[in-house]
């Protein structure tokens, strides 16, 4: 071994590296042993109460229903959408909410405008929203990777050329979360997270313990959730339900083209107070393929749609998630 | 007239506060900062003779676990020093992954293939996600060994074939001390490397250097203009700071995060519950993390 190397390996006997500087262990360990807070038992109950503290909102409470749908990212697939409109008829919803994301990937993005409104679809602003209301130059999808920015930018760029000053305005008008009452729970309604519009919750990275937490700061029985384009349903040992909702934009990365939202059903408590049913949804997966090729669309994303595999915004997806996925 | 250096030297001024948003991310030293490498670019330059802090038992985790869940934790990592020289480390992970997803970042040398296996079984047994993070600091031998180590190039690659084999896909962790790893170009023979080991999912994360600890050697300390004054953040802006949403654990206490271990003044307290607090940003770290846009974790 060089000398060089042994230096390397041996430097720091009985001493500590203070930043830049070696130091006598013992000097190191004195000097944290004063350094930082030391509260009494008391005073640390009090700091946890202080950061567990409630934040409830003014966001007023709508219905109650005894049955609505809710959908996630729409992503300017009008033939998705006009499939959930019938589904959820035909299902009964009272009410049909939708949280956010209206543009992005599919052709056309105003074309989905009239459906919404003709449906009563009640909305939320997602990222998309909110970036084109404000004429922001990206999606602020949260990205890091350069790829999935890339396509990020590119399907970006398309839906902020292809939607008009009114119908940007009212994106601009629309909510950032509802509350709504499903006959005895109240059920706090995001795009992302109640915390940031751009926070993905997807299932392998949001533990019960967090929810917990999430939902006591946010008052509320249960919540509803979108962004990451994966659906799942977890019911916390406290009883209340935290739903993400999947998107009707696109596929769900299961090699299966069929798309997802959410129906909740009011039941009675013994019967757990509200039911949660993911529903896949039919629709004219082909029309739309061949709408987007018109459109000149990436043909990695016309692939998403025939095949149920996503080939784009992997980076983002946790280990499990990602395990599971094709690409 | 003087330079915008001399300028922020002379001025002083006080350090912005950066408030905790949410402790969302936990970190533990778990393996303190001892390490069976002495990489020329580790920011708190552990070493096999270094135990500034020392590894972490799992009582002393599970006691930090119990009040993390009560604070509703998001997320956990685990670091060292090099975490699988931790004699505990698979029975941390194991009480980790019942309550939230995990992440270890490891120099991949202890990765054989029973470890491995077992790694696997407690990924498949929990409901949360375990990410191996795993450093390499080059393309090849000729730039990855002066960094972290002669003959480490292919010890890793055999850690990281190991994983593989087990079927966990790890998270390839490269610094910009590796020349072009930042740019597209050098993502993609980073990319390359990783499909040849028969990757075809491959992940890769990139961080900027830390100058300090070795590094400070190595490359250069920071010069005295690299810090943060008040005013020169905009309000607001200081959310994309792992510290607003993470904290550090190590045997002697509660750091604000993962970078500042080394320095006494980074440590917030001796519990969770002590380390709720705001922090000044004025080590010259805290301007990297924030030009940057740095985060530590995955």
């Amino acid at each position: 071994m060089s000398e060089t190397a042994l230096k390397k390996l041996t430097v720091h006997r009985g001493l500590a590296t203070w930043g830049e500087r070696l130091v006598p262990l013992g000097a190191f360990h004195a000097a944290t042993a004063a350094a930082g807070r030391r509260l009494a038992p008391a005073e640390r109950a009090a700091a946890e109460q202080t950061y567990l503290r409630s934040e409830r909102d003014a966001t007023p409470v709508e219905g109650p229903w005894s049955r609505i749908a809710v959908c996630g990212g729409v992503y300017s697939n009008r033939f998705g959408l006009a499939a959930l409109l019938e589904d959820a008829a035909r299902r009964g919803a009272e009410a049909i909410y939708c949280l956010g994301d209206l543009g992005g990937f599919g052709p056309e993005p105003e074309a989905v405008w009239p459906l919404l409104r003709q449906g009563n679809v009640r909305a939320i602003q997602g990222n998309y929203e909110e970036s084109l209301a404000a004429g922001r130059e990206d999606c602020n999808c949260g990205y890091t990777d350069p790829r999935d920015n890339h396509f990020a930018a590119l399907s970006y760029g398309y839906t902020a050329r292809g939607c008009s000053p009114a119908f940007r305005a009212w994106m601009g008008g629309l909510p950032h979360r509802r509350r709504v009452r499903v006959g005895d729970r109240e059920l706090l309604l995001v795009h992302g997270s109640p915390r940031r519009i751009n926070e993905f919750l997807f299932r392998s990275t949001a533990p019960v313990p967090f929810l917990e937490v999430l939902l006591d700061q946010n008052g509320c029985d249960g919540l509803l959730c979108t962004h990451t384009g994966l659906h799942w349903h977890r019911r916390l040992p406290s009883g209340r339900d935290v739903v993400n909702v999947g998107v009707i934009g696109r596929p769900a990365n299961d090699g299966d083209t069929r798309v997802w939202y959410a129906l909740l059903e009011a039941r009675g408590e013994s019967a757990g107070g509200l039911a949660v049913e993911l529903v896949p949804l039919v629709y004219d997966h082909p029309a739309l393929a061949a709408a987007m090729r018109r459109e000149r669309l990436p043909e990695e994303f016309v692939a998403t749609v025939l095949t149920g595999w996503w080939t784009t915004c992997l980076e983002i997806l946790p280990a499990r998630e990602r395990a599971a996925s094709r690409y | 007239m003087t330079s915008i250096a001399e300028e922020r030297t002379a001025a002083g001024g006080s350090a912005p506060r950066v408030e905790l948003r949410s402790l969302d991310t936990l970190w533990f030293q778990v393996g303190g900062t001892v390490c069976n490498l002495a990489c020329t670019h580790c920011f708190i330059s552990c070493s096999p003779t270094n135990h500034t802090h020392e590894m972490l038992r799992l009582a002393e985790v599970e006691r930090t676990l119990d009040e993390a869940v009560r604070l509703g934790v998001r997320e956990y990592y685990f670091t060292g020093g090099e975490p699988f020289l931790n004699p505990d480390m698979e029975a941390i992970l194991e009480a980790t992954l019942k309550i939230g997803p995990a992440g270890v970042l490891t120099n991949g040398l202890l990765l054989d293939p029973a470890r491995c296996a077992r790694l696997a079984a407690l990924a498949e047994a929990s409901d949360y996600s375990l990410d191996l993070r795993v450093s390499l600091d080059g393309y090849d031998a000729a730039t990855n060994d002066p960094i972290r180590g002669a003959g480490t190039f292919e010890r890793i690659l055999a850690g990281i074939r190991n994983l593989v084999a087990a079927g966990l896909n790890p998270v390839i962790t490269v610094t910009e001390v590796c020349r072009d790893a930042g740019t597209d170009a050098g993502k993609e023979r980073f990319f390359a490397l990783l499909r040849d080991l028969g990757i075809d999912k491959p992940r890769l994360k990139i961080l900027p250097v830390f100058q300090i600890g070795a590094e400070a050697e190595r490359g250069g300390a920071y010069a005295s203009w690299q810090r943060l004054r008040d005013g020169e953040v905009p309000p607001g802006g200081l959310d994309h700071l792992q510290c607003s949403a993470c904290r550090m654990v190590t045997d002697q206490g509660v750091w604000v995060c993962p970078i500042l271990v080394n320095e006494p003044s980074g440590k917030m307290g001796e519990t969770l519950a002590d380390s709720l607090g705001s922090f000044p940003l004025e080590h010259s770290a805290c301007w990297t993390c924030h030009v940057y846009g740095v985060s530590c974790k995955t």
